[in-house]
Order: structure tokens, then sequence, then C-alpha cells
């Protein structure tokens, strides 16, 4: 679970990292007060959306009086910002976070987040930050420093100074760096965060450091151990779609295309994806019903399907296990089925536990489905009956 | 043969008097696993399901001799659980929770580091050993005995691949489901690791999917070591739309690594053979087979 820039900052600043001076601004107004609060220093009008890119993306204004400041959240409010990282549709600015500019000296990379390779928390670092940090990444891997952190041992002192002066800093800033490493560890420990991002990290001429971006996200699951942290989330970013989809045990993603799928596992629901568009046909969305999924959420997952009027045809495949079977799908299926009804192909494709009774249930309640004995036989079923390529 | 579990490996079961733990030891019980006794803390010295009942996994294995335990404890207790077996120098632990938090993994694997425990999961439907053992919540009728080993990232997608096999008249030495989740236990590499060391399994099978590294990490051991058993192996997710995301981190952390194609391509230069899509994976590991 991601959270804004102002939030992340509200977190970190009880952990004592060094930031700026600032505040959040809903509308001009507020805007305005808080700049004239900093006195009319030069400031930084930042656009509070969930997603990375902003700067390049005019998400990031320079303003160097009250007036350019409250010119700057006027044209960024309500306005929606498409960044490399927003995909097509973009995001809207509904806040702006407005800090007091610090000149930086350099720009330094910093992150820590649970190494997946490792199994272990780990720190990167460059001593070239900004928003090209992947780029460079990628063009010369060695700039990137990677440090594991023992969770029995917790940060060494040491291993932070060193890892910081790795980073081209002095001894000074070093030993600043290392304290700042230090806290940022102690909350993303305490907080259960699964990544914070500062980029950049500045250094000033006078040798402070101060962090001038924040990105933050939190586990999912862990999020029962911090009520407050999961009160953060702006519900507002998610698909309402979605939203529901997790109450009922399911698992799903909108896409651009027009076949409903419903698939248990998200292994399983990747690899049919796959396969119809080896086919040439489109899925609608992603969606894995976990293995604890009940009947009636069967249906309400179904009738999400139904719902979208992009669907063109319907694809069920299902490898019973575990405790989920077959029927259980079958049935929430026709459930769905007789309250809405159907006017598109279906082709249901049911593997393992049970499959022959829920071929029973759905022929038995004339459910029109066509059934297909394995992925492939579905797969071009579906493409047969959108008239896609076979 | 085969690995990690067979026909004498004695199973307890930490969390065995809930309901989901419950059914899935009957089915486990009556495809003739060793279950021998449970854990549940405040309940040791009752019985369920005809078993024994502890009060710690120490107890239980000094008083039942198990080698393996399957936990079946809920998300907020698993890290716990998976230690205290740890602790208790179970061999093979199989750990089927889902949605167990990640910095609680951290400390697990952490623990792993200084111990000989064999760790699978979480959020992994298990190991199954064809007609011999089956510690986990796998259809047990879909599995035959025979010579190709599997390790696998997804439950569904293991099934799948199961009947596949099945189809193709290739049974199965092992079944290793390595779970899902970020941090786990047992990954690909210690998988072909003793599948190589394992007579009986003559091919083997690796079902990958999107994110992490674990086959790119595969696909360097395989190139390293050349083993003579021939290797196929499907990753799903060729076609998963990139999301939207947040700061660079992710990318950054693993360039170029995590796709499906990087993944594809690292193995396939390793010499393994790939299913093309998830209906072929059967196909593809006969024609491994035959060279």
């Amino acid at each position: 679970m991601f959270i804004h820039e102002y939030q992340a900052k509200d977190l970190l600043r009880d952990y004592g990292l060094p930031m700026a001076r600032g505040g959040l601004a809903r509308t001009v107004d507020e805007a305005g007060e808080l700049a004239r609060d900093l006195r009319g220093s030069p400031c930084v009008v930042k656009a509070q959306i969930l997603a990375g890119g902003r700067g390049k993306a005019g998400g990031i204004r320079l303003a160097r009086s009250v007036e350019a400041v409250s010119n700057a959240a006027a044209e960024l409010l309500g306005s929606t910002l498409v960044t490399a990282q927003t995909g097509a549709r973009g995001k809207t600015v509904k806040a702006v976070y407005i800090e007091e500019k610090i000149e930086a000296a350099r720009e330094l990379y910093l992150a820590v987040l649970v190494d997946r390779g490792a199994g272990q928390v780990a720190f990167l670092g460059a001593a070239e930050g900004g928003e090209d940090i992947e780029e460079t990444a990628a063009r010369e891997p060695g700039k990137l420093k990677r440090l594991i952190v023992d969770p029995n041992a917790g940060l060494v002192a040491d291993e932070a100074r060193a890892f910081a002066a790795s980073l081209d800093l002095g001894e000074e800033p070093a030993r600043s760096a290392a304290d700042l490493m230090a806290r940022i560890y102690k909350a993303f420990v305490a907080l259960d965060a699964s990544l914070i991002e500062i980029n950049p990290l500045v250094l000033t001429g006078a040798g402070d450091l101060f962090a001038v971006d924040v990105k933050m996200s939190f586990d999912a699951n862990a999020l029962f151990r911090h009520p407050r942290i999961a009160d953060l989330r702006d519900r507002d970013e998610d698909d309402p779609e979605e939203v529901e989809a997790a109450r009922y045990e399911i698992n799903y993603v909108r896409l651009d295309g027009d076949i409903g799928c419903m698939v248990n596992g998200a292994g399983l629901a990747l690899a049919t994806i796959d396969i119809l568009k080896q086919r040439g046909v489109r899925p609608a969305d992603f969606m894995d019903l976990r293995p604890v999924i009940t009947r009636q959420q069967v249906a309400t997952g179904f009738k999400m399907i139904l719902r979208n009027p992009k669907v063109k045809a319907i694809l069920v495949n299902i490898y019973g296990g575990g405790i989920l079977r077959c029927d259980t799908i079958a049935e929430g299926i026709a459930a769905a089925v007789k309250e809405d009804g159907l006017t598109v192909p279906l082709v249901v494709r049911a593997a393992g536990t049970n499959k022959e009774i829920a071929r029973k249930i759905l022929i038995g309640q004339a459910i029109p489905a066509s059934f297909a004995d394995d992925m492939a036989e579905a797969a071009e079923r579906v493409a047969a009956a959108t008239g896609g390529a076979n | 043969m085969a690995i990690l579990a067979d026909r004498n490996t004695k199973v307890i079961c930490q969390g065995l008097t809930g309901a989901q733990a419950s059914f899935h030891c009957e089915q486990a019980i009556a495809y003739g696993t060793q279950i021998v006794g449970g854990v549940t803390p405040g309940k040791g010295g009752t019985r369920h399901l005809q078993l024994p009942v502890f009060d710690t996994v120490a107890r239980a294995v000094s008083e039942t001799g198990a080698d393996a335990s399957l936990v079946f404890v809920p998300p907020r207790a698993a890290a716990d659980a998976m230690i205290e077996a740890i602790d208790a120098e179970v061999p093979l632990v199989v750990c089927v929770t889902e949605r167990v938090p990640v910095q609680d993994m951290v400390r697990v694997r952490r623990r792993l580091q200084d111990s000989n425990t064999h760790l699978i999961g979480p959020n992994s439907q298990g190991i199954i050993t064809p007609e011999q053992c089956k510690i986990g919540i796998m259809p047990g009728h879909i599995h035959f005995p025979g010579k190709i080993g599997i390790a696998s990232r997804s439950s569904s997608l293991t099934y799948e691949a199961v009947g596949q096999c099945g189809d193709a008249r290739l049974g199965q030495s092992s079944v290793v489901g390595i779970g899902g989740d970020p941090v786990h236990g047992l990954d690909f590499v210690e998988c072909l690791e003793l599948f190589v060391r394992d007579p009986q399994t003559e091919g083997i099978l690796l079902i990958g999917e999107i994110g992490g590294s674990a086959e790119e990490e595969a696909a360097a051991f395989i190139a390293a070591e050349k083993p003579k058993k021939p290797i196929a192996a499907f990753v799903a997710g060729l076609h998963a739309e990139t999301g939207q995301r947040m700061g660079h981190a992710g990318t950054v952390n693993v360039f170029g690594r995590g796709a499906a194609q990087t993944k594809i391509e690292a193995l396939r230069e390793a010499g393994v053979r790939i299913a093309p899509n998830a209906a072929e994976i059967g196909a593809t590991m006969r024609q491994a087979m035959r060279g």
C-alpha cells in the first residue's frame, strides 16, 4: 500500500529525518497561506499523486514568491498528471505539498526495501540520484551500492558509515548519512514498510542532508498491526471494482480487452492471459479466485464480468485442488446467470477436484456453456467465438 | 527415492486442531501420510483426529520422532511457529499459510541460515511424493509416481503441470510448491540440487512466473553445473501488463530482471526447454526427456 509524499514525510519526521519546512494545501488559498508562513522564500510546489515521475511531467514547480506559489497551486490542483509511472489515464491532483526549496550541492539516491533474492532488508544507494536513476543503474550497475542488514544485529554503525562513504560522501556527511540510515531502518522495521525511497537525498553546500522527496509503501499483510497506517490509504486512487472484488476473496484487475476471465490462482490466471494473447484475443480482466471462495462470492465475481460492457465472451478456467472445488465455481456461475442473464458466449474449462460435478451442475441448470478439456481448446473456443485470429 | 519426504516421513501438524488443518490432515492420512501428532499451545495432552496433541514442537518431536512439520497457523503467528520448528531442529518444515507479513519472513530466513532445516513456503501448497507422502493441501489423486521432479511458484499452475505430465505418461518423483511470497524458504536452486542428486528423478520441470529472480538464479545454476538430467520450464506472465508504480526502487533493484521474457531467455540460454504456453507443459517435458 502506497501513501502520499506528505503522509510519508509526516511519519518520518517523527523518526527525526531531516526535511525542509512545508505543509499540505488542498486549495489555492491554503497554498498562499503556507507560502506566507514560509515568508516568501523560494518554494517547491509538488503535486500529490500516488506515482513517481512527477518532475518530468511538470508536477513539481519552483515558485519564488507568494504569488508564484498560488499560481502554481492553481494550475496543479484539479489537473490530471500523466507521468512515466501513472499509465495513460494519469492521476488527478487533489492536493499540493509546499516546502522550502533546498539548494543542492549534490543529489544522491537512497532506498531501503526487502531484497527478494537475499530474503533480507537491504539499503540501496547511488552517488548520483534523481529521476534518471533507473537509466544510471541499468547503464552502470556498479554505481548502485547495496547493503544487506542482518535482522539480528540491526544496522551496524560502521557498516552504514562505510556504505555512505561508498556514495562519495566525506567523513562528516557520511556520519550524518549513517545516522539518517539508522533512523530510516528503525522506521522501516517499526512500521512494516516495504519501501522507503529517498530520491533525491540532497547534500547542501554547508554539508547538511535533506530528504527532499520520499516514497513509502507498506506490506499489506502487516497492516493488521498498524491500524493508523491502514487509515492513510487514499481510497480515491483505488479502482472501486477492484476494492469490491477484494472483499469477496477475489484479486481483480481491470484490463483493456474484451474477454472476461475467471481463473483460480494468480499463476494460472497469468498463464490464461498469456495463451489468450497468443491466440490474438485480449482479456478484459485478470480475475484470480482465492481458494477459500464461496459460491456466493463466485457469483458476485461473475456478475462483475457480466457488468463490463466491453465483454464479448467469457472464459472460466479452473483447476480444482486443495479446498477449491470446481462444483463451488459452477454453482456460483449458475446463480449469477440465473439472476443477471447471459448474452455472450461462455467457455468453461474445469479440471481437478469435482470437474464432472461442475459440468453436471451447469448442464442441469441449463447454463449455455461450451466445455473445453484443456487450456488450448478453451482459448481457441473463445477466440473463435469473438472472431479473433487463431 | 524422492526428495525431502517419503513413506517413512513422520509429520506433525502445527495448528492441527483448526478446521482447515483438520480437513487437510485427514486427507493426508487417507493418502497414506504418517501424521503422528499435532501442536496447539494450551491443548497439550488432548487428542484430535485420534492423534496426540502437544503444547510445543520440541515435545511433539521427542514424543513422536517426527521429522517434518506442517504449519497451518494464522498469518500473525505463522513466523513464530516456523521459528519454533526450526529451533526444534525439525528437518522439513512446510508452511501453507497465506499473507504472512514479509518482515516476519525476514526473521525466519535469518533463523534458517543457522540451521539444517529445509523450509517450504509460506503460501505454498506443500510437497507430495506420489503414493508415499503428501504434506500440504494439493489434490493427491492427480499425481502418480514416476521420474519427473517438479518445483513451482504457483499452486494452480502446478496442478495444471502435474495433470499434463500425467496425460503425457510422465509420473512424478516429488512435486514441491516453493510458494508465491517474496521471502520464502526453499528456492528453485535448492530444489534443482536435490532433484539432480535424487536417483529416481530423471527429468526436472520448473514452473515460474514474473517477479523476483528465482528463475534467473536457477538459470545461472544450470549454466554453471550443467546437470545431465533434462530440464523443462514454463514461466507465466509473458503478456502481463506492467502496472502503475511508485518510485524507482523496484526497477533499480532488479534492473533487467523480473520480466518473464528475461527469465525465459536466461533459462533457454542455460539449455532449458521452454513451454511456449501453459497448454504445452506436458508435451514440452516429454520432448525434453527425448533429448
